[in-house]
């Protein structure tokens, strides 16, 4: 029956995401307030219907209906229940649904929450969002139906891919569609602005917000999807390049650089044009993501869902939305009247740069990542485009940001004085300086260039510092008055300076990691001790477990240094039942200083002795510790009182919010 | 040949039936070369050389068996003293280009390899221009100066 009910919801969702689609539209361009207002409890039961949907469909897995095919092929009565829970969106149909109940979420709070939106505008938003939810409800009906029957009902489930029964699961996939989706509102925001004609401070006012959590949910959900591979994959790996997470990286490029070129659209009135092409590009590279993965187009670990009809389908949804959004902005944006006047070095300038760098660093990983693809299709061969590639361009292209993002905050609108700004930022320079001095003294093997990157991770987090100082007025006025200041400065300023410095975090990480880590693989003994970059890691036994539905071989270590015992861990080999599959769960103790790293390979074939691969990652958790922050700098960001208070209205924009837009000309 | 198609069966076993793929015994210990300079050029070249049957993994993380024959084929070539382009070349022969995780420069990769320098350089030069036409329409019409309330405005928000 839940299936039914779920299925009935998710077509009813479907004629109202219709309705939304074309009413609110013609209510705007009739300027009919009535029409435009039916918008809002449409989107609002849009979601409700969804939710239904999507519990419904919990519901049969967590009962483990197998009549329900959708069930049957990826579940297993002796999973646990929590992977029966999160094997809702483990799979495709299951993963799309929940795609649209988070783009039927942002639509419903836009509706709900922006109650101060020209009427207009909000007509036009909900709009958008409308046909975008009913494309792809159109896509879950016709091709991807999770609440299909299966008679006769089989008597178990054929149960669930392993590397995906693991709590990162239940966080990972709704974290990253938060990010995927948000940008759809986004988008929405600049679709409806080129309708209008109009692109002005209150408008990036409304739009930074969303920018803002979207960009912190696909933070969080990158990260988490990194650190998940890291200890589930157990090759010490954090970041593959794999074209999959490519798909996520992209958007994430994007919206960084659509995040700081509203800046300027909100306190300068210029760079319109370019932001509205950003929001764009930014959801479009989300379709393209969920394309990407869902047809299965680029064989990868992820790709677990792979058809050519549902790949057509998507890519006709995706050709609509980016097609439909270039051409309108071909059509409207050069009508849109560019505002302030500024300096090539200035706060508008720099963010310029930053966004020129972003863009290009976005388009790169976009050509590696398609590039086979596309050359296959035209001249039929075949090449693989790795990490080494992306190392070699993309690396490089980052620097300079990277350099140049203490520089930004302290830098005037309009007209910049470098002079003052070298002399704000002399304290970092100087700590910068020591660093890199000392990491060279210090380290004696690795590439030549980590020093520099080291220095680049101090550099950042120096800055944000010494922003931060600088706002408050830290050694310039007593210490209390700089405590006052502190709790009185804006929340963005706390935001910019905690993910400028997170930032800096994520890079120590990255190049310490990529440069240090120390590898080591040995046939030990039971009773046998190895020893890591000055960790004694003993292997002290093993034995067989049984967990719910897999065979454990769990070898215990104890590692310590210098003699002294640190602690206890456990590394595993599994052997999962339903599918037949081995997996490794690598045993992994933080120090301050990095990972030990320990997984359990075969077992000799002559003596009772294992393989064992032990690795050292130095500052390996700096990495997702630093991505914390900076979602911790976002959140922080979003309850500043501008948004809180809601946009201020200019003299007679409601006047002009009625008045049909027909201000620019097209 | 006989080694392609224990590839292509290797291939239809792990994806029909779940063979283990993912245990994480990449370079064993047996593997390893006494010689610690040969054998640090055989991990190197290992990293550049793709995993033909698994999913986006170089040789030196895979623990596939076409992997494992990878990895003692580039080190028996190091052995009887190839250079890295010459036991590079001797897989890339046999495999095609695909095996080679860093593309190498050929009519077919050019935009692959310049794209990110054309693009950065066609945008610095964008933004040149625009800034320049910019500069001429603000001097056309008449010069910007800062207002005695604006530069005020200005040490204001820069003291926030």
């Amino acid at each position: 029956m839940a299936a039914e009910i779920g299925y009935y919801s998710l077509i009813l969702a479907l004629v109202l995401a219709i309705y939304q689609s074309i009413f609110p539209f013609i209510g705007a361009s009739r300027n009919d307030e009535r029409l435009m207002a039916t918008a809002v409890p449409v989107a609002q039961a849009q979601f409700g219907f969804l939710m239904v949907a999507f519990f419904a469909l919990m519901y049969a897995y967590i009962v483990s209906d197998f009549s329900v095919e959708n069930v049957f092929k990826n579940s297993h009565t002796d999973k646990p229940m929590i992977y029966k829970i999160t094997g809702v969106w483990a799979n495709h149909e299951g993963s799309m649904v929940l795609w649209v109940l988070i783009l039927t979420l942002f639509g419903a709070a836009v509706a709900t929450f922006g109650q101060n939106l020209p009427a207009l505008l909000k007509a036009r938003v909900l709009g958008v969002q409308g046909t975008i939810s009913a494309s792809f409800l159109a896509f879950i009906v016709a091709t991807s139906n999770p609440f299909i029957r299966l008679s006769p009902t089989p008597l178990n489930g054929q149960g669930m891919n392993p590397l995906l029964q693991d709590p990162g699961l239940a966080i990972h996939p709704p974290l990253l569609y938060l990010g995927y989706v948000g940008f759809s509102l986004v988008f929405s925001f600049a679709i409806a602005a080129l309708i209008e004609g109009r692109v002005d401070a209150a408008w990036a006012r409304w739009v930074r917000p969303w920018t803002l959590l979207a960009w912190m949910f696909l933070t969080m959900g990158i990260s988490m999807g990194s650190w998940w591979a890291y200890y589930e994959l157990g090759w010490g790996g954090w970041w593959f390049w794999d074209p999959v997470e490519n798909a996520s990286f992209m958007p994430w490029l994007a919206g960084t650089a659509l995040l700081h070129s509203a800046i300027v659209v909100e306190k300068r009135d210029t760079m319109k044009v370019w932001t509205i092409l950003l929001a764009i590009i930014a959801f479009s590279l989300s379709l393209l993501g969920t394309f990407l993965v869902r047809s299965g187009v680029l064989t990868s670990v992820h790709a677990f869902a792979t058809d050519p009809e549902r790949g057509l389908f998507i890519l006709g949804i995706l050709a609509f939305f980016v097609g439909g959004g270039f051409a309108l902005f071909a059509w409207r944006a050069p009508a849109f009247k560019s505002g302030g006047m500024f300096a090539p070095i200035s706060r508008e300038g720099c963010l310029m740069l930053n966004n020129l760098i972003l863009t290009v660093g976005c388009a790169t990983v976009f050509i590696g990542t398609l590039y086979p693809l596309v050359l296959e299709t035209i001249t039929g061969s075949k090449i693989s485009v790795g990490p080494q590639f992306f190392n070699a361009t993309f690396t490089p292209l980052m620097v300079p940001l990277l350099l140049l993002v203490p520089l930004g905050p302290f830098l005037a609108w309009k007209r910049g004085d470098l002079a003052a700004v070298a002399q704000r930022l002399s304290a970092a320079a100087l700590f910068t300086a020591v660093i890199l001095v000392f990491v060279f003294a210090w380290v004696e093997k690795g590439p030549i260039m980590a020093p520099f990157g080291v220095a680049i991770a101090a550099w950042l987090v120096a800055g944000a510092v010494s922003e931060f100082a600088f706002r408050i007025g830290l050694f310039r006025v007593a210490l209390m008055d700089s405590l006052r200041r502190a709790v009185k400065l804006p929340r963005s300023v706390w935001g910019t300076s905690l993910a400028h410095g997170g930032l800096g975090i994520v890079v120590l990480g990255i190049v310490a990691i990529s440069a240090w880590q120390v590898e080591k693989v040995e046939v030990i003994d039971v009773g046998g001790t190895m020893q890591v970059s000055g960790i004694d890691v003993e292997f002290v036994s093993i034995e067989p477990r049984t967990g719910p539905n897999y065979k454990d071989d769990v070898g215990l270590f104890r590692i310590s240094v210098d003699g002294k015992l640190v602690t206890e861990i456990e590394s595993a080999k599994r052997l999962y039942q339903v599918p037949v599959m081995a997996t490794t769960e690598a045993g992994i103790y933080s120090f301050w200083t990095g990972d030990i790293y320990v997984t359990l390979g075969d077992k000799s074939k002559t003596k009772n002795a294992w393989t064992l691969r032990i690795f050292f990652n130095p500052l390996a958790q700096f990495i997702w510790f630093g991505a914390a922050i900076m979602f911790a700098g976002g959140a922080i960001s979003l309850t500043d009182r501008r948004y809180r208070v809601g946009a201020p209205r200019k003299k007679g924009s409601k006047k002009r919010a009625k008045a049909p837009a027909k201000e620019v000309p097209a | 040949m006989s080694r392609f198609r224990l590839a292509i069966i290797a291939l239809f076993l792990a994806f029909s039936f779940g063979l283990p793929v993912n245990t994480a015994t990449a370079v064993l210990p047996d593997e390893v070369l006494d010689d610690p300079v040969l054998e640090g050029r055989a991990r190197e070249i290992s990293t550049l050389l793709r995993c033909l049957v698994c999913q986006n993994q170089n040789i030196d993380e895979s623990a596939a068996s076409l992997a494992r024959d990878l990895r003692l084929i580039v080190r028996e070539r190091l052995v009887d003293g190839d250079t890295d382009d010459q036991v590079l070349n001797f897989i890339v022969d046999r495999y095609g280009e695909f095996v080679l995780l860093k593309p190498r420069l050929t009519p077919g990769t050019i935009l692959l390899w310049f794209g990110p320098a054309v693009l950065i350089i066609i945008g610095s030069i964008g933004i040149f221009f625009m800034m320049r036409r910019r500069v001429a329409e603000a001097k056309a019409s008449g010069p910007v100066v800062l207002s005695k309330a604006e530069e005020k405005e200005l040490e204001k928000l820069l003291r926030q």
